[in-house]
């Protein structure tokens, strides 16, 4: 008996000290109709640390509405903006380039980049910053942060290239089946573990303060509501009843998490009060109610109850008033999430035996289908509602998938074994 | 031409990705990863306590507590035959062992979302569990867990994959 104790106390350890799992391999499977064309010119003085302007163009064309001038083409390479001769940029039928320099902090390590737009046959500077001087380290986050002023100002609408995901990696089967929760920026690059274990990790949502990241864990059979402190690596227990813990979701304030309990008779909705752990039971029916999401306003609750059948999307109010039935078409429809406008609603519909991503317009009630899987499911918004991420079956496993809300922009994030139960972080504050 | 003006704004976002540059940060353990042992015995397709000789002997059902996984049909908690033949053993093996404890585990397949199959899952334990106390069985006895569609015991994705998921695993504790 001991010797067995030694051998499975080393497996468990074996999870633990194995290495990180890989990264996330970023592909763009659809879009670049009606990609405008942009020209990334490599920054000044950009030795030693790195490559700036490569980092710009790679956010810029994965997200699929930007196809970028290449190096080589390029007839001169300007720094600075008296530098610019528009006629080498008409000649390569460029509107807009991008140029900029970096410069050492005298005195320390740190970095500060300055960077221009210009719009070449208006012959306009559209942006010019002076990024704050920051690590080397960090300076994937300048340009990220860089590509999100580049595309709001392009676009119109923000950019969400410093944002990150939440996932769940998993590999094995039975016994040997190993679960990690991940973070890593949102095209996949530097993944983080945040935990992992030898029973289902589930459900990671973030805090609106992208702070704190509420996920479901199992410990010896038992299911509980965790709350992970990103920058400390803290973890609490918040909610850990009889039965069923699962599905939480922050409320927009963050103060509460609206969570699934079925301690005091079957899957109900509660709310939890994330600072003292006090819970209110919103839902009594019978059958399943699950899956709640709060409206960005916080006033309504949106969730999956099978109160009329087979499960569909109730709406009610933050205190469990007036429940009522929003989703029609479809023989199913589950796991409810508003945009960040509030004016839609992403969905798992069935039809035709198919899981489907679907999007629900909230004031018409019509509904229209973003994905085309089988079993596609999990379905989150970037923070600039243009986006959803959500898990799907690839030819190897699940993966993840996006595509933009009007269907024109499509990507894959795969690698070995599963990955499901993406979760977009909200943009920094 | 362009105008020479460089708009020397400093973009006040706040410390960007500092929180993922601390080096504090080491990976954070939970939910049973770091403690040993928390993998015991739930594994769902094998049954580590090697219990299948604990099933009375007096039995001529040709069944063992071995047979310890009852399958359900799409969408549905009810108990076919063989399943309650399953049952109706650990449920006399529960009766005449006041002490003997019992996990039941509830699954389903792929089909749906996590959550909601969490809730699919319990349902399938809770009715196994209705069974075994009718069947003379305390509900001191028995623990109930759902783990949805996350433990898998066919990774297939086809009917005769997702008939074998459909389940409730009975373990002994």
């Amino acid at each position: 008996m001991t010797q067995l104790l030694r051998i499975l106390t080393a497996a468990v350890l074996l999870v633990v000290l194995s290495p990180a799992h890989a990264q996330l391999q970023f592909e763009v499977t659809g879009g670049s109709t009606g990609a405008q064309p942009i020209a990334i010119v490599p920054f000044g003085a950009n030795d030693g640390v790195m490559d700036i302007a490569q980092v710009i163009e790679g956010d810029l064309v994965r997200s699929g509405l930007f196809f970028a001038l290449p190096r080589t083409d390029m007839l001169e390479k300007p720094t600075e903006p008296k530098q610019i001769d528009h006629r080498n940029w008409k000649a390569v039928n460029m509107d807009n380039i991008v140029i900029g320099s970096v410069r050492r902090d005298p005195g320390s390590d740190r970095v500060a980049v300055r960077f221009y737009l210009f719009d070449v046959l208006r012959g306009e500077q559209r942006l010019g910053f002076e990024m704050p001087a920051a690590e080397p380290s960090q300076l994937r986050y300048t340009a990220h942060q860089i590509a999100d002023l580049i595309f709001e100002k392009l676009v119109g609408i923000p950019g969400v290239f410093n944002t990150k995901i939440a996932y769940v990696a998993s590999q094995g089967y039975g016994l040997d089946r190993k679960y990690a929760l991940m973070i890593s920026d949102w095209d996949g690059e530097n993944p983080r573990t945040v935990a992992t274990s030898r029973e289902p990790l589930m459900s990671p949502q973030w805090a609106p303060d992208r702070k704190r990241l509420a996920y479901v864990g199992y410990e010896r059979g038992r299911s509980s509501i965790y709350v992970h402190d990103v920058a400390s690596g803290k973890v609490r227990k918040l909610v850990s009843e009889k039965g069923i813990n699962g599905s939480p979701a922050w409320s927009p304030d963050g103060t509460k998490l609206a969570v699934t309990l079925s301690y005091e008779s079957n899957p109900d909705i509660y709310v939890v009060d994330v600072a003292t752990g006090a819970k209110r039971r919103l839902t009594q029916t019978e059958g399943i109610d699950t899956e709640a999401a709060w409206s960005p306003d916080g006033q309504s609750i949106v969730f999956t109850s099978e109160r009329g059948g087979p499960p569909q999307i109730y709406r009610m109010t933050a205190d469990g008033g007036s429940p009522t039935r929003i989703s029609f078409q479809g023989r199913q429809n589950l796991r409810a999430s508003y945009s960040p406008d509030g004016k839609n609603i992403a969905l798992v519909n069935l039809d035709d035996n198919r899981y489907r991503i679907a999007l629900l317009d909230v004031a018409s009630g019509s509904m229209r289908l973003l994905s085309d899987g089988r079993f596609d499911e999990g379905p989150s918004f970037a923070p600039n509602g243009a986006t959803v991420i959500y898990a799907t079956q690839g030819p190897k496993g699940a993966e993840l998938a996006t595509v933009s809300t009007d269907g024109r922009v499509r990507q894959r994030l795969r690698q070995t074994g599963d990955v499901r139960e993406p979760a977009w972080s909200p943009l920094q504050r | 031409m362009f105008k020479q003006v460089v708009l020397s704004a400093v973009v006040a976002f706040g410390l960007i990705g500092a929180g993922c540059a601390s080096k504090s940060n080491k990976n954070a353990s939970t939910a049973g990863a770091g403690s040993s042992g928390s993998s015991l015995g739930t594994g769902g397709t094998s049954d580590l306590s090697g219990s299948g000789s604990a099933v009375g002997t007096d039995d001529t059902s040709g069944l063992s507590l071995a047979d310890r996984t009852v399958y359900f049909a799409f969408d549905s908690s009810d108990i076919d035959g063989p399943g309650q033949a399953i049952v109706s053993r650990f449920a006399k093996y529960l009766a005449s062992h006041p002490t003997a404890k019992l996990r039941l585990e509830g699954h389903a397949d792929e089909r749906g979302t996590r959550e909601y199959n969490v809730g699919l899952g319990e349902r399938r334990a809770n009715a196994v569990s209705a069974a075994l106390i009718s069947g003379g069985a305390s509900a001191a006895q028995i623990n109930i867990v759902s783990y949805g569609e996350e433990r898998a015991a066919d990774p297939g994705h086809d009917e005769s994959a997702w008939a074998k998921n459909r389940r409730v695993e009975i373990v002994q504790l």
